[in-house]
């Protein structure tokens, strides 16, 4: 079998012909596979849904009980038979739930890995390489400019920021699924045992990473109950980014600006967005760690989807591996 | 060069100049000399390293990794110290682990390498640093740091830092060199102000306001002279006890690339003026000729040949040993005549004053200048002394009236740097063809003059309407039934033989978005062919 008869672009999105289904579809369709939870890969509105029960759970969180028809869980490792096409998900450690998805038939195996990355993430289960002849990578990071240092060097920098500034709020924008989660284990696991304030957006995520047993320590909601400035004075506020260039953010006493994410590597974009202590924590591979992805999973083709294809395509191509871009639409480019 | 690097980390993204001056200003006061004063040098564009070019830094950087891929990766970045520091390879640990340069070691190994060497000292410099230091030291090596602090912002910190009048420092500056260690003992109290022993110092200039709604009403015609606004650079040209200086109206020393202009610096005084392309007598060229000439350390015979420069001039601030700054514009004005009377005539003239009866009479002046090189008029209080700065009431600048045309969106490329998550850099064009078989024709680009506001929203319809996608551009639905028109304001009109439209323009910038237009209704090319005759 070609592999493009396995798996091809459609409007909708990755679509199989013999299994008759989407991957991540960006619109609603009769039978979707979804890789994870975050919203421009989990929409709502498909007759039916397969994905990781974690997944699923997220989806629920988001967009109600009955965000799809039906819907089945898939076991990782575990393989289902989708009209003759063999279905296995992998996890991918991008988030609590997040999945790479391998289908094969005829022995013809592609994984479509969804968004993913390699270090290490206690709030996750790890990505694991699957051999296939085709893998489909993401390329939110795809430029060797993109370097992520160690986390914990990162969250050294608010804690010191911290104590360096008792008088003023620490706001860390971070997405609300995974990102937040996981600055706030990073935290934690650094020895910060004080309550972090998170805003209202986060808190049914955070709920459900503890109901799943990731311990996030004291959370309380970041509101003013006394109408005091000064009650957030030297504490860590967590919510999403877009929330602090609004007016929520003004109940905070002269906060030093924080984004976790891979984003922060470059000087402009954290001055495009007015950061001022750019924290470089991103929940998707980096540059090498994209490239020696490829190669472990020993795929002959590789296509490359959103984000920055051409210079992945182009390091295929150095590297004797036949490689195209997906052109996929409708995947943020800023999702981290 | 830990401290210098992360002063540059934070300087770019300090948005408020206070928190600048917070930062340079605590760097001066907590690190010692000679540290601080080449930092500051640095700041201040005065740091002379044998300049690493950006040409040969590209040529190090590929020959360590594939030049398509760092092709890809400078586009991103959009800065190429930036995206050369991020991609160069990492060093061994044990190069990083117990030594770490001071500003002085680098900037010492820097300077003492000869020409043919500085490749090979740089390249060693960057194979022991972290990122963060990388970016520092290929900074200094290319020159112009470019991280949103001007020369005029490091003396305003130093101002802070030792209480005193920034345009003191300005005054002082020219003669001092790096370290620096006499200024910075002086601004912390521990010696005199420095002598001023050099010769041809600049003296601060002073700038102008654009006319507001309603500022004329409130003032008096006959409060004022007028004279024409030329459009070159604004230029200093000091000479004392031998030396001579042509400076730019912000300090920097150009005289080097301007040795046709300086030879003809016969005189003891301050000159303002403008500098532009030419003779005074037939021919003033305009700004693209001008262009030929700056930004240009040093300058062939043949250049200057062929665009000879000249000053046109605006002010005397000093006339020999007399300093006549606080003298009335008028007083100025007579000794000025006087002054350039006895100049060679190829290289000054005199600006001449443009006399009008009342603002009604000047309006018309300024939308129907005499001479192609003038873009407006200026205004100056007849009594005003010449005041460092920019003085609200003074003076005034009033300037013509742009060019518009309505054109519509036809491509759009993605952004550098800041921008580069936006669609910000728009490529227009004017319907041309006959009735019934109308094309659109590109005849500029333009990526300025909207809001950030109104540049999220053509981002949005840039990518909603996109039709095609080559690299980093999007060619966008635009025909007779759908499409975005733009005003666009533009300076000036040049023929072109480069351009499809067989024009180009000057200065063009997006003026408003015409959301309600339809684009059959934008303008032809015809139209703008009738401004090149």
């Amino acid at each position: 079998m070609r592999a493009r008869d396995l798996l091809h672009t459609r409007p909708e999105g990755l679509y199989c012909p013999p299994g008759d289904f989407y991957i991540d579809p960006v619109r609603p369709v009769a039978s979707a596979l979804i890789t994870h939870g975050h919203s421009d890969h989990a929409r709502s509105g498909h007759r039916s849904v397969l994905a990781t029960r974690e997944t699923l759970e997220i989806m629920a969180l988001r967009y109600g009980a009955d965000f799809a028809g039906t819907t089945q869980a898939a076991r990782l490792g575990e393989t289902i038979d989708v009209n003759g096409v063999a279905v296995t998900f992998h996890p991918a450690g991008h988030v609590l739930g997040s999945a790479q998805i391998c289908v094969e038939k005829d022995g013809m195996r592609i994984v479509a890995s969804g968004d993913y990355k390699r270090r290490a993430d206690s709030t996750c289960a790890p990505f694991v390489p699957i051999r296939c002849n085709v893998f489909i990578t993401e390329a939110t990071f795809g430029l060797p400019v993109f370097k992520h240092p160690p986390d914990s060097g990162e969250i050294a920098r608010v804690l010191k920021s911290a104590e360096q500034f008792p008088e003023r709020a620490h706001m860390i924008g971070a997405y609300a699924l995974g990102k937040a989660q996981r600055v706030i284990k990073l935290l934690r696991e650094a020895g910060y045992e004080r309550t972090i304030f998170i805003h209202g957006a986060l808190a049914k995520l955070c709920d459900y990473y503890e109901s799943q047993g990731i311990a996030l320590g004291d959370l309380q909601p970041a509101t003013v109950d006394s109408g005091a400035k000064t009650d957030f004075a030297g504490a860590i506020v967590v919510g999403p980014p877009s929330a602090f260039a609004d007016r929520w953010a003004r109940r905070f006493p002269d906060p030093v600006s924080s984004f976790a994410s891979g984003w922060m590597r470059i000087r402009q974009r954290a001055k495009q967005r007015g950061v001022e202590l750019p924290l470089i924590i991103s929940d998707h591979s980096d540059w090498d760690e994209l490239t020696e992805t490829i190669t472990e999973t020993g795929a002959g083709e590789v296509w490359v989807t959103h984000g920055r294809e051409e210079a992945l395509v182009r390091w295929c191509e150095l590297n004797g591996i036949a490689a195209s871009p997906l052109h996929l639409v409708g995947y943020e480019d800023e999702g981290d | 060069m830990n401290r210098f690097a992360e002063l540059l980390d934070r300087l770019v993204l300090t948005p408020s100049r206070n928190g600048k001056l917070t930062m340079m200003t605590d760097y001066f006061r907590t690190v010692e000399d000679p540290d601080r004063g080449l930092a500051l040098a640095a700041l201040t564009g005065d740091l002379s390293i044998a300049a690493v070019k950006p040409a040969m830094l590209r040529m190090l950087i590929t020959e360590r990794m594939d030049p398509v891929l760092f092709g890809y990766s400078y586009d991103y970045v959009g800065d190429l110290a930036e995206t050369v520091s991020l991609v160069w390879p990492e060093p061994d640990a044990h190069l990083t682990a117990n030594s770490q340069p001071t500003l002085a070691d680098v900037v010492g190994a820097l300077q003492s390498a000869s020409r043919s060497d500085g490749p090979k000292v740089l390249v060693r410099l960057l194979d022991r640093a972290d990122i963060s230091a990388r970016y520092a030291i290929i900074k200094l090596v290319t020159g112009g740091l470019r991280i949103g602090v001007s020369a005029r912002l490091a003396k305003q910190a130093l101002a802070n830092l030792g209480a005193v009048d920034v345009t003191e420092i300005e005054e002082l500056w020219h003669g001092l060199t790096p370290p620096y260690t006499e200024l910075f003992a002086w601004l912390e109290g521990k010696t005199e102000r420095p002598e001023k022993t050099a010769k041809a110092l600049f003296r601060p200039v002073m700038l102008s306001n654009p006319v507001g709604d309603g500022d004329l009403e409130k003032l008096d015609p006959a409060d004022y002279a007028a004279e024409w606004k030329w459009d070159g650079i604004r230029v200093q040209a000091v000479c004392e006890g031998g030396v001579r200086r042509l400076y730019s109206r912000t300090g920097d020393d150009i005289s080097p690339a301007f040795p046709d202009l300086v030879e003809a610096m016969v005189f003891d005084g301050a000159l303002d003026g403008e500098l532009l392309v030419g003779d005074p007598v037939h021919e003033t060229g305009t700004f693209s000729d001008l262009q030929q000439r700056l930004n240009r350390k040093t300058v062939t015979p043949k250049m200057q040949q062929s665009h000879p420069v000249f000053v046109r001039c605006y002010d005397l601030l000093q006339d020999g040993t007399e300093d006549l700054r606080a003298l009335p514009f008028i007083e100025r004005r007579v000794r000025l005549e006087a002054f350039v009377a006895k100049l060679d005539p190829t290289r000054f003239d005199l600006s001449p004053l443009a006399p009008f009866a009342d603002w009604a009479a000047l309006e018309d002046m300024r939308r129907n200048p005499p001479h192609p090189v003038i873009e407006g008029v200026m205004l100056k209080r007849r009594d005003s002394p010449y005041l460092a700065g920019r003085p609200k009431g003074p003076w005034f600048k009033w300037k013509r009236d742009p060019f518009t045309v309505d054109a519509v969106l036809m491509y759009a490329q993605r952004g550098h740097g800041k921008r580069s998550s936006f669609y910000s850099d728009y490529t227009f064009g004017v319907w041309s063809g006959p009735e019934g078989g109308e094309e659109l024709v590109p005849v500029g680009k333009a990526y300025f003059g909207f809001t950030d506001e109104e540049l999220r929203q053509i981002d949005k319809y840039v990518r909603d309407n996109t039709i095609e996608r080559f690299g980093p551009v999007r060619s966008v639905r635009a025909d007779r039934k759908q499409g975005l028109v733009l005003e666009v304001a533009f300076e000036g009109l040049n023929r072109s033989t480069r351009h499809k439209s067989g024009v180009a323009m000057r200065f063009p910038r997006i003026s408003r978005l015409r959301w309600d237009k339809p684009t059959a209704e934008a303008d032809r090319i015809e139209t703008l062919q009738a401004l090149l005759d």
